[in-house]
Order: structure tokens, then C-alpha cells, then sequence
């Protein structure tokens, strides 16, 4: 793993932060938001602040930005310097004047940072008009520019189009095109790989670095992603709950963390070896599907748009007390393929058998008694709980459904709080009073309720931090062990896949492309697109629970 | 991320995570309010144990009088007391102001959630819903007068049905999205079945809202059946109501406005107070609607 070196002694500093304290407003006596933070970026350097969520990073960039909530939240001590002046003390309009020109900023969802109703490259220009009076030709001209330096294709195209006829990827090159058009010092850049897939991240950081070192502007990247920081950071600064622990340049930190939270974190960073193999399993498969296709659009006489396929030809089979995983990008067709077994939608062909019975052409009422045998976990721990009802109601809902009895299915409810870690009193709780991680263990223990043959698990640890994600990955891990569940485990990520897998199907638009042993699949890949995706995947070669190199590389 | 505001515990069944804002109070406009709908309501309702008069007993030889000991806000053109026949006359204006609201908002959330939850009878609800719209409720009062006589049903109908489709829409839209939601994709891989997933997952989210829409039809309700009774296109002219009060005392208004006066000060307060009320419950059940104080 070859990491950034450069010493940036020499350099001038961009940016100084001594002692920020940020309170919330009109409350001084609560614990500050931002404890005394003090960070230096100098020029040309990339500064990684990592951290998980709630531990004050973006609280960071906004205070730099001056785009603190009003009446949320409030600096109430400290400097932000740059250029000699003191950022905090600045009026709206000084501050407007220094953005875009000395500071910018670009985010994690290009989507909803980009106006839907109004043409890109107009967006580009009004960063133009706000801050400089040029004739409309030499505007275009250095629109059209710098979308060319930020490796936009046919950029006179792009520069007529409005953002939904981007891709996610493009859209990112265009916030980026924007915040750099007038050069500032420093750029903050605010999760803005964590919404694209890891090939569009790997170009999109590809770019920043380079237009870093063209325009020599010093970067403030915010990021949860230790794998990213590994790549870009000079210097990385961790923090947590408002305060930085640690920071040091970017090797000393991987390789001798000196606080224990540090440790912690980078150990639990999932690795890419994939776990050890485990024996074969006996019996045959309690879910398999066959031929699975999903079509949108086809039907209806007026159709005038080709059909999509979602899924097309879609095979595999668990065993009991196995854990399958597909691997793929945003729009793979991973997605509609859990999506068709759990049949929230209907698969357009394929067969789908659980429990001995196929259930892919059920009727929605023929289907409900099979139901049991399959359950899902969902991606979002704050949605998937109905936040009306308490805990134990949500837990005894699938129960009371098959017929059990009230009585015993609240105890029972209690008994699987236990089984996932949670006090059993948190049955009369609602879920607003549980933090992420301890709502996704409700939801598992949900899911577990029904003793199903089968948990299909979509996304279920990517919303989480990485150390609660690694609790629930050993949660799944240790209730297939007890219950001898089958988990078809749906993941964007290999790092995760790796680690809870025996097998992994890999799908790109639609179809598999490949389907092995994790251990074929990380260590041997065959097809390109699983190259692609691994070579792709950041830090890959570094091992970060062992503060070292990866032996296999 | 801010923290999200604690819900008020105590409400937490019915509407789940109501976020009130930290600090929340209760203003004086709204309180006024109260006190105000909660004097016009109990004075309605007591009516006939506290007027001084009958409200319907003519009186030849006191027509169109001051106010006096006897006849506190005067008379009318036939005698009767004014007083007596303005609070007697608010019952049947409440009366089919809440009558209105509550059978639309029921009937209007039964059919919003099946046109929610359900494409097929939505496709077909939807464009019955948009006929009924179109229908003037003062035209269709007029019709069902005609037809069935005036009656206190008839106005009724006339004012609820034309509501139905709004509350139908605003049902609707919430199922809409609610139904997007994770919880109830869970819900349904439960196996739970489809009248509990609407009545015990959809439902709720339709409350908020609800309470909100059925003040305004309330008001509006009160409204459309003074109109009706000053067309006299409403409730029988003998029964005294703000809107007939009113419709009779037309006639002398530039002889003594205070015919006109009195009622219309009944059924504006009346209005205001319910409006007010509606606008604090929609602040307090769903404070992203309030305007952010600066």
C-alpha cells in the first residue's frame, strides 16, 4: 500500500481552526457540540476527519462554511482563520463573498444539491454571476472549462442537460466543476463519494486528487470510510463526540494508533479476506430460485418504452445455516431480486421455492401462511419500524398473525430482546428512544420472531457505523449458529460480504455474472466486472484490524 | 443532526412521534378562542333552559324594538326576541357544521384508504371523487330542498358531500406515501393482512391531518348553511338559524342593522374561533408546517 508522504511543512497554511466550541443555541450548560477543536490545512495537503456519526464532522465544515443552523446551533468560542481574517467574525455579506471564492463545498447527494429544474451548465454559470461580472461568451467559455478539466463527456451536451439526465457520477464532476470554477484555497468535501458505487468513487476521488495538485487548493474530506481515507488523506484527524482525539499523518495513524479509540475503529473496519471456510452444509436447499426474471415496463398496449430488465435469469440456492450474499452496484438488480422472493413485488417469471412449495405465482392470500418460512431485514433502521407503535407490539405483530397467543408471544418477544442484545423492558418502549444500531436488532428480532427458514438481509448493516456494524454482522453470525437460519445477505459492499458470507453471487445489470465460494470470488475472480469491483474497493490493500499491509498482497 | 424533538408522551398512542416544538406554549389567540367556542357551544346547547323568551313567540306590539330590560338585544319584525333567537339559532348551525365534518371525514377516510392502498379501485374512486367535486354545494342544496323539502338532512347532505372528495384526497396522499414506508413492507411480509396493515399502520398517519381538515369543514360547513338559510334554500324558515335570522332581518336592515348584526357576530366569532383552533392543532401536530420563526 503506498501512501501519501509529502511533508507540507514548508507550505503556507489555508486554514486554521483554534479552539471551535459550538453550543447548542440558548443552551450553554449542555455538553458542547464541538469541544475546542483546532486543525491546520496548508496548502496543497488533504485533511481526512473521520469519525462516526454524531462525533461533529460535518458540524465542522458547516462552522468553517458559516452555514451553522440559526437558532441550532451556535459558535460561542475559538477562531476559523483564513487569509489572516477570523471566519467566525464575519458579517452574512463578507461571509457570501468568501465562498465559492476562497472556500466551497461540495456533498454527499449531488442529487439534491443540483436544482432539478434548471440546466447545469446555467448552475455552473451562476456561481459566475454571483462573483463575477464577465461577458456572457467568456462565461460559457469557462463553464464549458472547467467541465472539461472535471473529465465531463461531450460537455456541450452535459451543459444543456438538467441533473435527473446525469448519472450519479456525472453529477458529483458537475458540484465538483462548480466548486472549483473560481479556484479557492480550500475545498470541503463532505461525504461526497458515500452515494456513489465504488468504481464511480474510485474516479471521483482520481479526480479531486488531480485537480488538487493542478490548482494546489487544500482539501478538508470528510469521511466515515477508512478504506477512503487510506487513499487521499495526508493527514487524518479522528474525532468523537466533539472532540479530536487523535491526529497524525495518514501511516503513522494506520500503522501506530495511539488511542485506543482509533484502535477500535480501524479494527473495525471489516477486512476483505474473506472469512474462513466453513464445513459443507448437509441437507438440501431451503430457498431456491430459478430463472428469476423481473421486467418494468412491458405491459399495457400504449407502452411506448422498452421493458427493463431488473433481473434476468437469476439462479441460486441456500442451504440451511448458510449465508449467501449478492454483490453488486446501485441498479444490479440486487435489489429486485430480494425484493421478488420476499414478493413485495411480483417476479414478471422464475420459480421461487420455500419450504418445499412454490411460491413465486401464489396468489397475495394463498401466499400469507408461507410468509413465516421467509423474512426480511430493510436498510433503514429508522423507517422500518412503525414509529406509532412500542417495541413489542412491532415484535408480536407476525406472531399474533400465525395465530399465536397474545400472552406467550409477548413473553417470547421479550426472550428474542435478549437473544439480540437489548434489555428485555424495551418492549414497552418506543423506537424514537433507540439509537440506529439498536433498532436494526429490533428488526432482526422481528424478523426472528416468525422462526423462518430464511432471512433476507437487504442492506442491513449499510446505514451503520462501522462498529455497530460489526456487532450486528456478529449478531446475524451468532443466531445462524443458534437457529441454523439460511441468510441471503444483499450488500453493495465487499468488505461486509467478505465477511459474512460462504458464497457470493456477484449481478451487473441484471444478470450474474458470477457465482463462487467467498473465497474464489475475493481471491480469484473471474469475470472483469468482479476485478473491477474488488480493484475498486478503497484501502484494499491494506489491513486495517492489523495495523499493517495485507500478507496476500 | 439535531436531535429530534421528544414526543408528548401522553398522545403518543394515537399519533406516535408528535415532535413538539421544544418550548412549545400555547399563545393567547388560541386560548381566546376556546373560551370563546366553549361559551357559544354551552350557551347553544342550554338554550332552551337559559332564553328568556321563546324564541319563536311573536309579538305584535313589540316590533322592532331597542334593547330593553325585557328584550336585551330588542326585537324582530314579528315581536320575538332577538337574544333568544340568536343563541337558539346556533344549535342547528353547529349541528350541521360538526354533523358535516364528522360524516365526511369518516366516510372520506374509509374510501381514501382503499383508493390509497388499492390501484385498481383507485383508478375508478378517484373519477367518481372528481365528478362529485365538481358539484356546487349551493346548486346541490337547492336540488335536494326541492326534492325532499327543507329539512336539516337535506342541508347536511348537501354540505358533506361535496367535502367528501376533499378529505378522500388528503387521505389519499397520505396513504400514499405512507405506504412506502419500510414498516409496512414488513408489515407485509408478516403476513399481516390487508384491512389490518390500513386500519393499524395506515390509519394513524392519517389522523394528524384529519383533525386538522375537519376543523375547516366545520367552519366552512357553518358558512355554507347560513348561506343556504339566506337563500332560503336551507333548513325551514321557521326554525330560527344565524342564516335565516339573518335572511329575515335583510329586509329592515337599514332600519335596524342590529338584525343583521347580532347573528353575524354569532357566526364569525363562531368561524374565527374553529379556524384558530385548526391552525393551532396543525402548529402542534405538524410543526414542519409552521413557518420557521426567523
Amino acid at each position: 500500500m503506498k501512501f501519501k508522504t509529502r511533508s507540507f511543512d514548508a507550505a503556507p497554511s489555508v486554514l486554521e481552526i483554534e479552539d471551535l466550541t459550538v453550543q447548542l443555541a440558548g443552551n450553554r450548560t449542555a455538553a458542547p457540540v464541538l469541544d475546542k477543536v483546532s486543525l491546520k490545512i496548508r496548502q496543497g495537503e488533504t485533511v481526512c476527519l473521520v469519525g462516526e456519526s454524531g462525533s461533529g464532522k460535518s458540524v465542522t465544515s458547516l462552522s468553517v462554511m458559516g452555514l451553522l443552523p440559526k437558532g441550532a446551533l451556535e459558535a460561542t468560542g475559538g477562531r476559523i482563520g483564513l487569509e489572516g481574517r477570523n471566519l467566525l467574525e464575519l458579517g452574512p455579506q463578507a461571509m457570501r463573498e468568501m465562498r465559492a471564492q476562497k472556500i466551497s463545498m461540495i456533498f454527499q447527494e449531488p442529487m439534491t444539491a443540483l436544482n432539478p429544474v434548471m440546466r447545469v451548465g446555467d448552475q455552473i454559470g451562476e456561481v459566475l454571476d454571483t462573483h463575477t461580472r464577465l461577458p456572457a461568451r467568456e462565461k460559457r467559455a469557462r463553464v464549458l472549462d472547467i467541465m472539461n478539466q472535471v473529465h465531463l463527456p461531450d460537455v456541450e451536451r452535459i451543459h444543456r442537460s438538467y441533473p435527473h439526465q446525469l448519472s450519479g457520477g456525472q453529477r458529483q464532476r458537475i458540484m465538483i466543476a462548480m466548486a472549483l470554477i473560481l479556484e479557492p484555497q480550500l475545498l470541503i468535501a463532505d461525504e461526497p463519494t458515500t452515494a456513489l458505487d465504488v468504481t464511480t468513487q474510485k474516479q471521483i476521488l482520481g479526480l479531486i486528487a488531480e485537480l488538487q495538485e493542478k490548482h494546489g487548493t487544500a482539501v478538508l474530506f470528510i469521511t466515515h470510510d477508512m478504506g477512503v481515507v487510506a487513499e487521499i488523506a495526508d493527514t487524518v484527524h479522528v474525532m468523537k463526540l466533539g472532540r479530536i482525539v487523535e491526529h497524525a499523518p495518514v501511516e503513522d495513524l494506520l500503522r501506530r494508533p495511539r488511542e485506543d479509540y482509533t484502535k477500535q475503529l480501524l479494527q473495525s473496519v471489516p477486512s476483505l479476506t474473506p472469512r474462513p471456510a466453513r464445513p459443507e452444509p448437509q441437507g438440501g436447499a431451503v430457498l431456491s430460485v430459478s430463472g428469476l426474471q423481473k421486467t418494468y415496463g412491458a405491459h399495457g398496449v400504449f407502452a411506448r418504452r422498452e421493458a427493463t430488465r431488473a433481473a434476468n435469469d437469476v439462479s441460486f440456492s441456500i442451504p440451511r445455516g448458510r449465508t449467501l450474499g449478492i454483490v453488486g452496484e446501485s441498479g444490479s438488480g440486487k435489489s429486485t431480486v430480494a425484493r421478488c422472493i420476499m414478493r413485495l413485488i411480483d417476479p414478471t417469471e422464475g420459480d421461487i421455492r420455500v419450504a418445499d412449495r412454490e411460491i413465486a405465482r401464489l396468489s397475495r392470500h394463498a401466499l400469507r401462511p408461507y410468509r413465516k418460512h421467509i423474512q426480511i431485514v430493510f436498510q433503514d433502521p429508522f423507517r422500518s419500524l412503525n414509529p406509532r407503535w412500542t417495541i413489542g407490539r412491532s415484535l408480536i405483530e407476525g406472531p399474533l398473525n400465525i395465530g399465536a397467543d397474545r400472552k406467550a408471544a409477548l413473553k417470547r418477544a421479550a426472550e428474542l430482546l435478549t437473544l439480540v442484545g437489548l434489555p428485555d423492558d424495551a418492549v414497552n418502549r418506543y423506537p424514537h428512544q433507540f439509537s440506529g444500531g439498536q433498532r436494526q436488532r429490533v428488526a432482526i428480532a422481528r424478523a426472528i420472531a416468525m422462526e423462518p427458514d430464511v432471512l433476507v438481509a437487504d442492506e442491513a448493516v449499510s446505514a451503520l457505523d462501522v462498529s455497530v456494524q460489526a456487532q450486528v454482522l456478529d449478531l446475524l453470525d451468532e443466531l445462524q449458529k443458534k437457529l441454523g437460519i439460511a441468510i441471503l445477505f444483499i450488500t453493495h459492499d465487499l468488505r461486509v460480504a467478505a465477511q459474512i458470507c460462504d458464497e457470493v453471487v456477484v449481478m451487473q445489470h441484471g444478470h450474474v455474472v458470477e457465482h463462487d465460494t467467498a473465497a474464489n470470488v475475493l481471491a480469484n475472480p473471474q469475470h472483469a466486472y468482479t476485478r473491477a469491483l474488488i480493484e475498486a474497493a478503497p484501502g484494499r490493500l491494506w489491513d486495517f484490524a492489523n495495523f499493517r499491509e495485507l500478507k496476500s498482497a | 443532526m439535531a436531535a429530534s424533538p421528544q414526543p408528548a408522551a401522553r398522545l403518543q398512542w394515537l399519533f406516535g412521534a408528535i415532535a413538539l416544538p421544544r418550548g412549545w406554549r400555547v399563545g393567547a389567540g388560541p386560548l381566546i378562542a376556546a373560551a370563546v367556542l366553549v361559551v357559544i357551544v354551552a350557551a347553544t346547547l342550554a338554550a332552551p333552559l337559559i332564553v328568556p323568551h321563546d324564541p319563536m313567540a311573536m309579538d305584535a306590539l313589540q316590533r322592532l324594538k331597542g334593547p330593553s330590560d325585557v328584550y336585551p338585544l330588542g326585537t324582530d319584525a314579528y315581536g320575538r326576541d332577538m337574544l333568544s333567537r340568536v343563541v337558539t339559532g346556533g344549535r342547528v348551525s353547529l349541528l350541521i357544521g360538526i354533523g358535516a365534518a364528522v360524516i365526511s371525514v369518516a366516510i372520506g377516510l374509509m374510501i381514501g384508504l382503499v383508493s390509497g392502498f388499492f390501484r385498481l379501485a383507485d383508478a375508478i374512486i378517484m373519477r367518481v371523487m372528481d365528478s362529485l367535486m365538481a358539484i356546487p354545494s349551493i346548486l346541490l342544496a337547492i336540488a335536494l330542498v326541492a326534492l325532499n323539502g327543507p329539512s336539516i338532512w337535506s342541508v347536511m347532505g348537501a354540505i358533506t358531500i361535496p367535502e367528501i372528495p376533499r378529505v378522500v384526497r388528503l387521505v389519499r396522499s397520505v396513504v400514499l406515501s405512507a405506504r412506502e414506508e419500510p414498516y409496512v413492507e414488513a408489515a407485509l411480509a408478516l403476513g399481516s393482512s390487508m384491512p389490518k396493515i390500513l386500519w393499524q399502520h395506515l390509519m394513524p398517519n392519517t389522523l394528524a391531518p384529519l383533525i386538522v381538515q375537519g376543523t375547516y369543514i366545520c367552519a366552512s360547513a357553518i358558512l355554507t348553511e347560513a348561506i343556504l338559510s339566506f337563500l332560503g334554500a336551507g333548513v325551514s324558515t321557521e326554525i330560527p338559524t344565524w342564516g335565516n335570522i339573518m335572511a329575515e332581518g335583510r329586509v329592515y336592515f337599514q332600519l335596524k342593522p342590529s338584525l343583521i348584526f347580532w347573528p353575524g357576530l354569532m357566526l364569525s366569532l363562531c368561524i374565527l374561533s374553529i379556524n384558530l383552533l385548526g391552525d393551532t392543532a396543525r402548529d402542534l401536530l405538524d410543526p414542519r408546517l409552521k413557518k420557521r420563526e426567523a
